[in-house]
């Protein structure tokens, strides 16, 4: 448990990172809390030669709210997530899943930047910015880029950030309504069994005006479902709705057989875990 | 009156003896991070060891080529079994009579084995060192069933010994076959099933686990060649048999070698085996002449250290129609491991495991137990039990549950109904023990009225009706269990390790002013010994418990003992404890007799002083007879008060306990909440409340683990699927319940102050009441039995078998 060597280098602001990671090119990576990557080095997993730590870079830690946009710089901990009574006024999912995530030791390290940009399925926002449609913002050698989370994820740690780019800043509109982020995990500290993030808009006629969902670890990506969301969006939310919306949703999952159980297992906890939280966010609206 | 009798009471809480729920003494430096453990240890030059392992379950070694390694700046040795060969020390003996490879030696046999052992300058040096030794591997078919061992096609995985056809316990029947131990009456048993008119059968698992203790396993070798003394410090649960085995090992006078546990971060059995970092440790050490510290991680200590039960028993109990038991039947496949590394009494390869008839007057009994390597790690140490005592008891807590099944009765009802009765003790048990006490009737009763059983029984046959009618996916669980242990191993005459009888032993020294230090065979791992050993003394010789120091652990001062592990401590080393108190208050009689210039019969001890008969004003204190052993020449009496009492049990004590356990179950999710935990205790007399509480809660934190979720899981190439925290389930405060502990206190009739020890009852108790909680709430709906363990997958998978997903 053991890391390989390695040569630590510390920025102080974004191009001076990025100069680093074009400098040192494939050799690098770039580590925010490092709550994945120090163990899958610990276990010589991985052994990148040069760690650009980008934790002395201030002007990516903050949240602001202004205007109805939310920004959060790309090393804010989860524990300032929780923390920060404005971002639970904008957006009180953050909160709810932040808080559903390892144990508050991890939480002082862990980033919101980490855990969207590393690929892990097994992470929980990146569920979470596809429910709320972010966009995450690039920075790399050619200027900057932004990417909607909803299309960011192609496989497992396979993302659309280039090697030579950093992800710096989420941003995402400010929501209303219903919310809920509905996780089974067979402990403290481990990802989900199953998790599904819900928003949902209630009109003042008892419609449902907005919907969106989107389910954690139970494929190789966090998975945004668009035909659930509709079907709620379109049909108001009702017991027959909801089933029909969770029936949608799971056609959509492709769980593996883990120590968490086998794939058939998972299929059925998570359309309870859907439902559940479905009918928590409605119950919000 | 009432004034002086103020006084007797005021000097005897003065004492903080018996009885008292006085603080722990040890956790001042624990809280403040002030302990001192083996990874602590820093001497001048240090050098450190760590591991090559094996990827493979079942392979031959080709070749090992350490020239890479050995080129790295700051690599001092990389030792193979081809280096420890010429020392005889390539090969360890195991504390059961198999031995184990020190180094592989040939071939592997487990995934994690030890395959070469890198000295280097620091540690960091000796990781990077660890990945450059190249290791040529021919893998081998690989054996993770142990009902597969025996089958034509079997791989022979101990080729050391295929030809031996008898062990170290009998004869051997086939190669991967370890040992057959039968106990009780084989042709009575079958006879009572073949007749009786009820007969419940089970297979009922065990799974392997794992103590997993905070503090993982290490060592510190320092060879000082100039007078040829050997130091060791190591996370020891039996420090003087350690110096014992290192001597017959390495051919070093056994006054030459000092061995030195120092504080242990939790042992739970997983510390009282001898592993190869131990001797590569002090090998390395003899070789390059400088302090060998070795300290495993975490996946290294769950994936190569001993591990804990791995047990499948077969049950069968027969009965009358009406529910009165009439014999218990059990065969088991206790799978070893690749080496047989168990911790038990050499004359017990299965430990205790004959105490499976558990709380109940069974007339006729047989058990058998079958030990199978395979290709896992060894172990099959006593994790929080005595030897094989959990998995006894889990098995005897679900035949009588598979009983009440078959019966259609309830279970709470069967147990009394077959309770060894008050007036029955001492009780010979069909397998052969004499349980000492116990007032089962009362304990189990107490417990049914605390939890409210009977409303109980009623919520829940509602609930199965909602759930029923579609209103309700939740189920709920009431587990029962009446366990009986047996602990305090144990009398020489039947109970030794390595030829060790497993007596022990306490000295004891009064100081001048009148304070005291006593040393013990034993040592805390977290027990809170020099708490509870200086209170037994407190109340035998008459000086406060703060005023006794408690010394254990190291083998140059204190005296010669069997180590701290089955519950044996309080029992064993306690009332060695008591028994040299009362040499030192028998010494003391004589010197208060003579400075009162009375007879010795003409006083009497109270509290802290003798006391002349019929004049309580004329007496003289501990204290005051302390000092004057120093300072007077007392005619007929050597100077001095000091007293050694080494304590051979002449039984072992029988603790026991009644556990209720009530459980809401999502059928869906399979996600558990346990609701309450009642747990009664009766550990004999009670030293202090409060330390035997926070064993209470602990035992049973350990059990939940065990029964939820908790497992050395293998897959069919060998390969350990559980080898982190992130998979192998360790309790936090989040997932333990609220505990509710209440007591009855039956004294052990043999034990100088009645105890019977206490830090193991919760495991061993606590795991079938969790289990059977479970069992029980899908009874109902048809279910039998489920094995162990219930995380959500399985429990889900249960009632997924049974139809309860429509």
């Amino acid at each position: 448990m053991i890391t390989g060597n390695f040569e630590y280098h510390q920025p102080s602001s974004v191009p001076e990172a990025l100069a680093l990671l074009s400098d040192l090119g494939d050799e690098a990576r770039v580590i925010a809390g490092g709550h994945s990557l120090i163990p899958t080095m610990k276990l010589r997993l991985a052994m990148p030669e040069h760690l650009i730590d980008l934790q002395g870079i201030k002007e990516l830690k903050n949240i602001d709210v202004s205007n109805g946009e939310v920004r959060i710089g790309a090393m804010t901990t989860q524990a300032e997530l929780i923390g920060s009574d404005e971002l639970f006024q904008a957006a009180p999912i953050i909160r709810e899943t932040a808080l559903q995530i390892a144990d508050p030791q991890v939480r002082y390290m862990g980033t919101i930047g980490g855990n969207v940009a590393n690929g892990d399925p097994g992470n929980d926002m990146p569920a979470v910015m596809q429910c709320l449609d972010a966009t995450f913002l690039l920075q790399g050698p050619d200027g900057e880029r932004s990417v909607a989370a909803r299309e960011f994820y192609e496989a497992a740690y396979f993302t659309a950030r280039d090697e030579l780019e950093i992800l710096t800043e989420i941003r995402f509109s400010a929501c209303e309504g219903g919310y809920s982020y509905g996780k089974q995990k067979r402990k403290i500290g481990d990802y989900a069994t199953a998790a599904a993030a819900v928003l949902l808009t209630k009109g003042a006629d008892g419609s449902c005006t907005a919907a969106s969902i989107a389910l954690t670890n139970l494929a190789d990506t966090p998975l945004y479902c668009a035909d659930a969301s509709s079907h709620l969006q379109s049909n108001g939310v009702s017991e027959d709705s909801i089933a029909s919306a969770v029936a949608s949703a799971m056609e959509q999952i492709e769980p593996v057989d883990d120590n968490r159980g086998p794939a058939e297992f998972k299929k059925h906890a998570a359309a309870i875990i859907l439902t559940s939280t479905i009918r928590q966010a409605w119950a919000r609206a | 009156m009432s004034a002086t009798a103020e006084t007797v009471q005021d000097r005897k809480a003065a004492l903080k003896g018996l009885g008292t729920s006085r603080k722990r003494v040890e956790d001042a430096r624990f809280t403040q991070g002030k302990g001192n453990y083996v990874d602590d240890i820093k001497l001048p030059d240090m050098l450190f060891g760590d591991f090559v392992r094996s990827q493979h379950a079942h392979a031959r070694v080709i070749s090992i080529d350490t020239s890479a390694a050995m080129a790295l700046p700051g690599v001092v040795a990389v030792l193979t079994a081809a280096d420890l060969e010429p020392l005889n020390l390539h090969w360890m003996p195991t504390l059961a009579g198999d031995k184990q490879m020190v180094l592989a030696d040939g071939k592997v046999l487990f995934q994690g084995q030890e395959v070469a052992f890198v000295i280097a300058e620091d540690r960091y040096i000796a990781a990077d060192a660890v990945d450059l030794v190249q290791v040529k591997y021919e893998e081998l078919p690989v054996l993770v069933d142990p009902f597969k061992a025996e089958l034509p096609d079997a791989p022979i995985l101990r080729e050391d010994i295929a030809d031996a056809k008898e062990g170290a316990h009998g004869a051997r029947r086939h190669p991967n076959h370890i040992f057959t131990w039968e106990q009780g009456d084989k042709p009575g048993t079958e006879a009572i099933l073949s007749e009786a008119p009820v007969v419940a059968e089970e297979m009922v698992y065990y799974h392997r686990t794992h103590p997993c203790p905070m503090e993982t396993c290490g060592s510190v070798a320092s060879m000082d060649k100039v007078n040829g003394k050997l130091t060791l410090w190591g996370t020891f649960q039996a420090p003087h048999v350690v110096r014992t085995v290192a001597s017959l090992l390495s051919g070093i006078a056994e006054h030459n070698i000092r061995v030195v546990s120092p504080d242990i971060g939790g042992g739970f059995g997983n510390k009282v085996g001898v592993y190869p970092g131990y001797v590569c440790s002090i090998v390395a050490s003899i070789v390059t002449g400088k302090p060998v510290k070795w300290v495993e991680d975490r996946m290294e200590n769950l994936s190569s250290t001993a591990f804990a039960r791995d047990y499948w028993m077969n049950g069968k109990i027969a009965a009358t129609e009406d529910g009165k038991i009439l014999g218990l039947w059990c065969h088991t496949t206790a799978d070893h491991g690749a080496f047989d590394a168990c911790a038990d009494p050499t004359k017990y390869p299965a430990g205790f495991m004959n105490i499976c008839t558990g709380s109940y007057d069974i007339p006729t009994a047989y058990l058998a137990v079958d030990g199978i390597y395979t290709n896992k790690a060894p172990g099959g140490v006593a994790y929080r039990c005595s030897f094989r005592v959990t998995e006894a008891a889990y098995f005897i807590e679900r035949m009588i549950e598979v009983l009440a099944i078959k019966l259609n009765m309830d279970a709470a009802e069967l147990r009394a109904k077959n309770f060894i009765r008050k007036e029955q003790f001492p009780y010979q048990s069909a397998l052969g023990w004499e349980y000492d006490s116990g007032d089962y009737h009362t304990a189990w009763n107490k417990a049914l009225e605390a939890v409210g059983y009977k409303e109980l029984r009623e919520e829940q046959a509602k609930q199965v009706e909602e759930f029923k009618a579609g209103n309700t996916r939740k189920l709920m669980g009431i587990g029962l269990c009446h366990f009986t242990e047996i602990v305090g191993a144990g009398p020489v005459k039947n109970c030794d390790i390595l030829g060790m009888g497993m007596f022990d032993s306490c000295e004891i020294r009064i100081h001048p002013t009148g304070s005291a230090l006593a040393r013990l065979g034993t040592i805390s791992q977290g027990q809170g010994h020099a708490t509870t050993f200086a209170q037994i003394l407190a109340t035998e010789i008459g000086i406060s418990a703060d005023d006794i120091t408690i010394e254990e652990g190291d083998t140059d001062t204190a005296p010669y003992g069997l180590g701290t592990y089955g519950s044996r401590s309080t029992p064993v080393a306690g009332a060695a404890t008591a028994m040299a108190g009362r040499k030192i208050r028998a010494k003391a009689q004589m010197i208060a007799a003579y400075l009162l210039e009375v007879h010795d019969n003409d006083i009497e001890w109270e509290v802290d002083r003798f006391v002349v008969k019929g004049a309580p004003e004329r007496f003289k204190t501990m204290k005051e007879i302390a000092f004057a052993s120093y300072t007077q020449a007392i005619p007929g009496v050597e100077p001095g008060l000091e007293a050694v009492s080494y304590y051979d049990p002449p039984n072992m004590t029988y603790p026991f306990g009644a556990y209720i356990c009530v459980m809401d179950i999502d059928v869906d999710t399979g996600v558990s909440d346990v609701r309450k935990f009642y747990a009664l205790d009766d550990c004999g007399t009670r030293i202090n409340p409060m330390i035997i509480e926070g064993q209470v809660h602990g035992g049973l934190t350990e059990a939940l683990a065990i029964a939820m979720g908790q497992e050395i899981a293998y897959d069919e190439l060998g390969n350990i699927k559980t080898g982190t925290l992130m998979d192998f389930f360790i309790p936090t405060s989040w997932e333990t319940p609220n505990y509710q502990t209440d007591f009855t206190e039956t004294p052990s009739p043999h034990h100088p102050i009645g105890a019977k020890g206490v830090g193991e009852s919760p495991n061993v108790g606590g795991v079938p009441a969790f289990s059977n909680a479970i069992n029980d709430a899908f009874r109902a709906f048809g279910l039998t039995h489920t094995h162990m363990p219930h995380d959500h997958w399985r429990v889900w998978k249960t009632a997924n078998k049974l139809g309860l997903h429509g």
